[in-house]
């Protein structure tokens, strides 16, 4: 049954690489924009996914890292930087060390505390890109120059924003497949069914959480200077405690642990919310119903609906 | 700062803290009894400020609506937990999360549809609307002073209810342990009815209680939740003794806070970056206060004991 | 045809359009969308826009400048990214002359670069941010309202002949409650007692108040928008402040707050740009035409909003209904050719208003309403302090 998540995995990528093309034959152009909001935010998720599904760490402080990704790449544009790989392997950098060294802490504790301490660290990154005035404080802060590939507007939206963002997906994709199917991935799901045994068996459980939960933010931070560069536009609500609310129920919706939950989730929300909000403006009237509706009638969510069977590794 | 000052801002954190407590007490029972996360407990804490609203209207009698408010409340909490929650109580936290996530965007939207999207307001009842002179210039607000009253009377029954009596007893033992309450044959769907019922009425009693001084608006329980669930969590998830103390603690820590944070930043930064500093310093008080107690005591404070 | 209905029509040929990739929406003579916030608390102010431009095309046989008009509302949600997303898809997808928004300065700064680089005019029918009134002023871009600081510069003024000496500032902790800081230092010329920058979203006042009270102030200088303002107002007057201390705010006590502050904000003094009992004919008349169709009182942001319509009617026309030509439709905006309920109104170099500002204060009709009432004008053709930094 495994192929038949690839499959999916592959038509949806599939799909996604032909769509702009064809919505701009039909007049849709504007969806594109759409299209690459949910591949965004299905980045985030597959990241948070690592620590949620398989690691079984509940964080809801994920948006922190997000923010972290996109204030690097304005902030590093106001002082001059443009190499938008410079800017990469900064942001990486930074969310690399503020995972590290919440992450020490935070695992301190495990289950609803960890989610908890993990929330307290979002908000003090909030409140603290909010104080940053010469930024935009809570206003945010419109992007004038946008960063470039040695020069090039290939990662612009004047050039292939969307082909880059499709890459950095699959390879997101890939990356945490391989994670999942690692050694490393067996030891992080043993420590998620039982942690004693774990321990036991000779593993530093602690290593092994704090290593995903620093990748997992690292993947977040590029989801976020992503974000910022097709945004043209930063703010603060991008580190808020409800866009990491956000990114769990993208999880929740398309299937915790499974390989194609993530990106299932995200396409799905997104399109819901759209539909939605254009057909009626008290959308929420229905759109809460729905998520509720999901978690009483449709386990295991979206995934077990396309593909029965092949809830993700261990699942 | 004046004593005068000090002694306010001290009133105005038990305010704070007591209102907390209220909520944080539901929430609690209902995370530490059931293992349920009921993030719509926040919403509860509307509908009662709404109901409120609604029935002062009809009766023209704060008192009269404020007990029909809180009537109201229980009977729609219970709603809620024959209609979706107990269908909710096996299952997985982040299924938890979801779904009464779900309610409280569904609940917000129709309170919009219902009152109407602009702020509204109720007055303070005329018996309480005076103010007692602390000095030649400063008054405080009776009122104000009848609801930390009340929160602590509140406070008082639950304990008393919780550590003498049958029921309590066995909310006390379903904290700790809860398969051994019910393989000791108690009716555990009962109970958890109970504690639910109670919990969504004291959330609703807040919300009553803050109608008069703040807004009434949609959405305004959605950040009070979040500081009711850091109270929760550094007092100990299923503890009451836990979330009045934490309760109490986060109040006065927030509201001094605001004063000590801006003076502390000045005196260490120049004027134009203390004020941004000491703000966004004041705003993660309570969760620099949280993590700081989790990572000394990754439990909370006062752990019910065994609890998850 | 209301806004609602415009609005379903356009979102269902958006849903069928994400179904069947089916094509977009009719496009009508002239299309005008708006982006402003219809969610969550601030959902009050939003609405009074949608209602004052709603007003004003209904009075023109849902024609502006000859043409008719399909008008296409988006909710921001108080969202970055969705408010940016939904003014990408009134440029993309309905292809939009006009963009109206929005209520709030963050939503503007989502939504400004992909709007005016579109070269689409964007119009402000509130949000007034310093950020593109200086050297990032636009051609595209135009204000109805009035710039951030200049409703706390008047403040200022007024304290100054009031004969307020000590005033204490208190304002919520984000760029536009700064922005209120400074405009009004700016101006006022008495000694600033004490300031606090409370958290956004605050309901609790109650420490500041007692801070208010034992500072030895005259005056609090406030700028407590929505929810905040009900919440600050209510207390002031709990804690017995009233009698000693003058309220002196900007959109604090206006009209979507304060049916639910009702007494407690009489006596509040305010500055701003318009009263709905401002004597002059078209004012009055809309007044008398918004209360009849929609039921309560029109504040500033509707009048902004009817002004922003009628800004649009006569540049049309000015251009005979081609849009094409840019730089006329831009010459014929600046021109801003219409009566304004405001009565005197024309833009700066800066695409600012410059206006005529009043000092307001609360009055109650006969119907138990309450209202902001002119008391009197404080300045006349009053600009703002950034044009200067503007190239155009």
């Amino acid at each position: 049954m495994r192929d038949r998540s690839l499959l999916v995995a592959g038509g949806i990528f599939a799909l996604l690489l032909i769509a702009p093309g064809v919505l701009d034959a039909t007049g849709q152009a504007y969806l594109t924009g759409l299209l690459m909001k949910a591949m965004l935010l299905a980045i985030a998720a597959m990241a948070l996914d690592l620590l949620v599904g398989q690691g079984g760490m509940i964080s809801l402080g994920h948006s922190a890292f997000v923010g972290i990704g996109a204030y690097v790449l304005a902030i590093g544009l106001a002082a001059g930087i443009e190499n938008i790989l410079v800017l990469l392997a900064i942001a990486l950098a930074v969310a690399g060390s503020f995972a590290l060294v919440t992450g020490a802490l935070a695992l301190r504790t495990s289950g609803v505390y960890f989610l908890m301490i993990t929330l307290a660290f979002g908000q003090m990154a909030y409140f603290t890109l909010t104080s940053l005035a010469a930024y935009g404080g809570d206003d945010g802060l419109t992007l004038w120059s946008l960063a470039t590939l040695f020069g090039s507007n290939v990662a612009q939206n004047a050039g292939h924003i969307y082909l880059v963002i499709l890459a950095v997906l699959v390879a997101t994709w890939w990356l945490v497949h391989r994670i999942g199917q690692s050694r490393f991935g067996r030891v992080l799901r043993a420590a998620r069914d039982n942690p004693e045994r774990a321990a036991v068996m000779g593993f530093s459980v602690f290593r092994y959480r704090l290593t995903a939960y620093v990748i997992a933010g690292m993947i977040a931070s590029v989801a976020g200077l992503l974000t910022a560069q097709q945004n043209e536009f930063v703010s603060p609500a991008l580190a808020t405690w409800q866009h990491s609310g956000d990114l769990l129920v993208i999880l929740v919706v398309g299937g915790l642990g499974s390989r194609n939950g993530a990106l299932l989730g995200a396409l799905f929300i997104v399109a819901a919310q759209e539909a939605l909000g254009a057909v009626l403006p008290e959308w929420r009237l229905i759109y809460g119903p729905l998520l509720v509706g999901v978690v009483l009638f449709a386990k295991g969510g979206l995934n077990s609906l396309l593909a029965p069977g092949t809830a993700g590794p261990g699942r | 700062m004046s004593f005068t000052l000090f002694l306010i801002q001290c009133l105005n954190g038990l305010q704070y803290g007591t209102m907390l407590f209220l909520i944080a007490a539901g929430l609690t029972l209902v995370f530490g009894v059931m293992g349920f996360i009921n993030l719509a407990h926040g919403v509860q804490y509307m509908v009662g400020a709404y109901l409120a609203f609604a029935y002062l209207h009809l009766t023209g009698s704060f008192w009269i609506a404020a007990l029909l408010s809180m009537v109201t409340a229980l009977v729609f909490g219970l709603a809620l937990e024959f209609l979706v929650f107990r269908h909710l109580y096996g299952r997985d936290h982040l299924d938890q999360v979801l779904a009464t996530f779900g309610i409280i965007l569904f609940l917000n939207e129709l309170a919009k549809v219902i009152f109407g999207p602009a702020t509204l307001s109720i007055p303070v009842p005329e018996l309480l609307s005076g103010s007692i002179p602390l000095t030649a210039e400063l008054r405080y607000p009776v009122y104000r002073l009848a609801t930390i009253g009340a929160g602590i009377a509140v406070a008082g029954l639950l304990y008393i209810v919780v550590s003498h009596t049958r029921v309590g007893m066995l909310i006390r033992a379903g904290a700790t342990t809860p398969q051994m309450v019910s393989a000791l044959g108690v009716n555990i769907e009962r109970l958890f009815m109970i504690v639910f019922g109670v919990g969504a009425m004291l959330a609703g009693f807040a919300g009553v209680i803050a109608a008069p001084i703040f807004a009434i608006e949609p959405g305004m329980g959605d950040n009070i939740l979040i500081v009711a669930f850091v109270v929760i969590i550094i007092g100990g998830i299923g503890s009451i003794r836990g979330a009045f103390l934490a309760g109490l603690l986060v109040g006065l820590i927030d509201t001094l806070g605001r004063s000590l944070a801006t003076m502390a930043t000045a005196s260490v930064f120049p004027p134009s970056m203390a004020d941004q500093i000491g703000p966004a310093l004041a705003s993660m008080l309570i969760y620099i206060l949280m993590a700081a107690i989790l990572i000394f005591r990754p439990k909370g404070l006062l752990p019910a004991k065994g609890a998850a | 045809m209301t806004a609602i209905t415009t609005r379903k029509l356009a979102g269902l040929a958006a849903g069928v359009a994400l179904g069947l990739g089916a094509s977009g929406a009719m496009a009508g003579d002239l299309t005008v969308g708006m982006v402003v916030t219809l969610s969550g608390p601030p959902a009050a102010l939003g609405k009074q826009i949608v209602d004052g431009f709603q007003l004003a095309l209904d009075q023109k046989g849902g024609k502006l400048g000859g043409q008719t008009v399909k008008l296409v509302v988006q909710d921001a949600e108080l969202k970055p990214d969705v408010a940016r997303q939904k003014a990408t898809e009134l440029i993309e997808r309905d292809h939009a002359d006009f963009v109206v928004g929005t209520v709030f300065s963050n939503m503007l700064q989502a939504i400004f670069k992909p709007v005016v680089t579109s070269k689409t005019f964007l119009i402000s029918p509130n949000a007034g941010p310093s950020t593109f009134a200086g050297k990032n002023c636009n051609p595209y871009f135009f204000v109805t309202s009035y710039q951030n600081d200049q409703n706390a510069e008047v403040s200022g003024m007024i304290a100054n002949q009031e004969g307020f000496k000590n005033a204490f500032l208190m304002v919520p902790n984000y760029q536009a409650g700064r922005d209120n800081v400074a405009g009004f230092k700016h101006t006022y010329k008495g000694k600033v007692t004490g300031e606090a920058f409370v958290p956004l979203g605050s309901k609790d006042f109650s420490a500041d108040l007692a801070k208010v009270a034992t500072s030895g102030s005259d005056t609090l200088f406030t700028f407590m928008p929505g929810g905040m303002g009900v919440g600050l107002v209510k207390q002031f007057a709990a804690a017995g402040l009233k009698s000693k201390v003058k309220f002196l705010s900007v959109f604090t006590t206006d009209e979507t707050t304060l049916p639910a502050q009702k007494d407690d904000a009489i006596g509040a003094l305010a500055a701003g740009n318009w009263a709905p009992d401002l004597k002059n004919p078209a004012s009055e008349a809309f007044v008398a035409a918004f209360e009849k169709k929609f039921g309560y009182i029109p504040g500033g942001y509707a009048m902004q909003a009817y002004d922003t319509a009628m800004l649009i009617d006569s540049a049309v026309a000015k251009v005979g209904g081609n849009m094409s030509d840019k730089a006329a439709v831009r010459k014929a905006l600046e021109a801003a050719d219409f009566t304004s309920l405001r009565g005197a109104f024309k833009f700066s170099n800066n695409h600012y208003p410059v206006q005529n500002f009043y000092l307001l204060g609360v009055a109650k009709n006969d119907k138990g309403q309450y209202y902001t009432s002119i008391q009197r004008e404080v300045v006349k053709d009053y600009g703002d302090s950034f044009h200067a930094q503007c190239k155009m």
